[in-house]
């Protein structure tokens, strides 16, 4: 019978074992940060577009095709668009398999992106709208400068904890083969016959950063609960 | 300067106003009381196009905003000030900024300028001290004191004020029925939906009873309190005063 450190030293060490972790922990913070500014940037033109057609009616072409984009993101699995990405979509073309991780997750998350910030813009009281128009502000500016500010803040921790969840699903990313912290455990399992440790090891690390995460945005939201009560 | 010609407004099957024909001449102080649900905030808010009429015409300084494009609209709103029941300022920006976003977004002045109004009107609204404060720091009198500087940064020609002391605790209706008393005296051409008879009658050159979707009398206000004509504004004084 092996004693623990035995077994830790058998499982990560040898060979260098413990690099499939590193690496794969760099390959799933690559795609998560590339992912969540996709899905900022693509998720706030979907919310704006979205918001401003309940609006004032405009942008009908677009939101429809915005609806009909929410439906399909919403309504199938993260792992499955993946896999159409990559093997339906970029069938015929040779490319990174990161950067297809990154469109994958990039465009699943604008979605639910889009959501959030939508929500967050039509929770922000009309008046604030008439206050800009009756300044002599048009639409756009109004938006710009009063609205989406607001809604910005309110909206701030939902964000996050997308950004949080973003993270995680990640860990679907070894259905094409990518090489990212969950395949990287899966891979030294399979070579050492050896499930528990780097499995575990898979889940600590995982719940290490998102407790960092969450406790980071908790303290974002007493600092904006505190600016609310002035 | 703002002449209204039947000008009609309907909330799906609900007729609000049903022919109002006025005239606004600069320097006139209108004041506007009615019961409510009589149609006189539509009115007012069709006045900036806040409202969009469903008939007739509303000609402000020459020209007609119920068929102008938003963009001529925008500009039209620069020379309107507004003030609202429930102040509406920006809560996210300093009672500063607040007072000089528009003028500065809008490039009417650059920042320097807009600056120096800004405090200029918060001198004048007796709120100097408050430039770097948040509006959620201040009384609800305070904050429509502020929210008067705000419409004045624009220099506009005439303000809208839509029951501008319906929010507030009574022991702040005073401050600001008092700015605006110092605005009517300075010539600003007012128009004022309100509850409060004092005002209207203290400050009013002219009084407007709205109901039932009509201007059903207007006259000065010594003619209008002491000696009304129609029935029903009869009935309504007897109630309010």
């Amino acid at each position: 019978m092996k004693s623990f450190l035995e077994n830790l030293h058998d499982t990560f060490i040898v060979d260098d074992r413990w690099k499939y972790l590193t690496n794969g922990l760099k390959t799933t913070l690559l795609i998560t940060f590339f992912a969540v500014i996709i899905g900022m940037i693509l998720g706030f033109i979907i919310a704006i577009i979205r918001a401003s057609h309940d609006k004032t009616g405009k942008f009908k072409i677009l939101n429809l095709f915005a609806k009909l984009y929410l439906t399909v993101i919403r309504g199938t699995p993260v792992m499955v668009q993946l896999l159409i990405i990559y093997y339906v979509i970029f069938a015929s073309v040779n490319i990174d398999k990161v950067f297809v991780g990154i469109l994958a997750f990039g465009l699943n998350s604008a979605a639910y992106v889009a959501e959030i910030v939508r929500s967050g813009i039509m929770s922000i009281d009309n008046g604030q709208f008439e206050a800009g128009t009756s300044l002599g502000m048009n639409y756009s500016k109004t938006m710009v400068y009063i609205i989406i500010p607001q809604a910005f803040k309110n909206v701030l921790p939902a964000l996050a904890n997308e950004c949080i969840v973003l993270l995680k699903e990640t860990s679907v990313a070894g259905y094409i083969a990518l090489e990212d912290l969950t395949k990287g455990g899966d891979i030294i399992r399979s070579l050492t016959y050896e499930a528990f440790l780097p499995l575990i090891a898979v889940a600590l690390i995982y719940l290490i950063m998102v407790v960092a995460l969450s406790s980071l945005v908790s303290r974002l939201e007493r600092r904006l609960a505190k600016s609310d009560r002035g | 300067m703002i002449e209204v010609k039947d000008l009609k407004k309907s909330f799906g099957e609900l007729e609000i106003l049903k022919g109002i024909n006025t005239t606004i001449n600069k320097g006139e102080k209108v004041v506007v009381i009615g019961p409510s649900g009589s149609g006189k905030s539509t009115f007012l808010r069709c006045l900036n196009r806040l409202e969009q009429p469903t008939s007739g015409k509303i000609i402000f300084e020459g020209n007609d905003i119920t068929d102008m494009s938003d963009k001529q609209l925008c500009a039209i709103r620069e020379k309107m000030g507004m003030v609202f029941q429930h102040f509406h300022l920006f809560p996210h920006l300093t009672i500063k900024k607040n007072l000089t976003l528009a003028p500065v977004k809008l490039g009417l002045k650059s920042k320097e300028e807009a600056d120096k109004k800004a405090m200029d009107m918060l001198k004048k609204v007796g709120l100097a001290d408050k430039a770097d404060a948040y509006p959620n720091q201040l009384s609800g009198g305070q904050k429509q004191r502020i929210a008067i500087a705000r419409a004045l940064c624009m220099d506009p020609d005439v303000m809208l004020f839509d029951e501008p002391t319906s929010a507030l605790d009574p022991e702040m209706v005073g401050e600001v029925l008092n700015l605006m008393k110092q605005l009517a005296d300075e010539g600003m051409t007012m128009v004022v939906v309100t509850h409060e008879m004092g005002f209207a009658r203290e400050v009013a050159s002219r009084v407007m009873f709205v109901d039932g979707g009509y201007i059903m009398e207007e006259n000065s206000p010594e003619e209008f309190f002491s000696n009304p004509q129609n029935p029903r504004l009869k009935e309504f004084l007897s109630r309010v005063l």
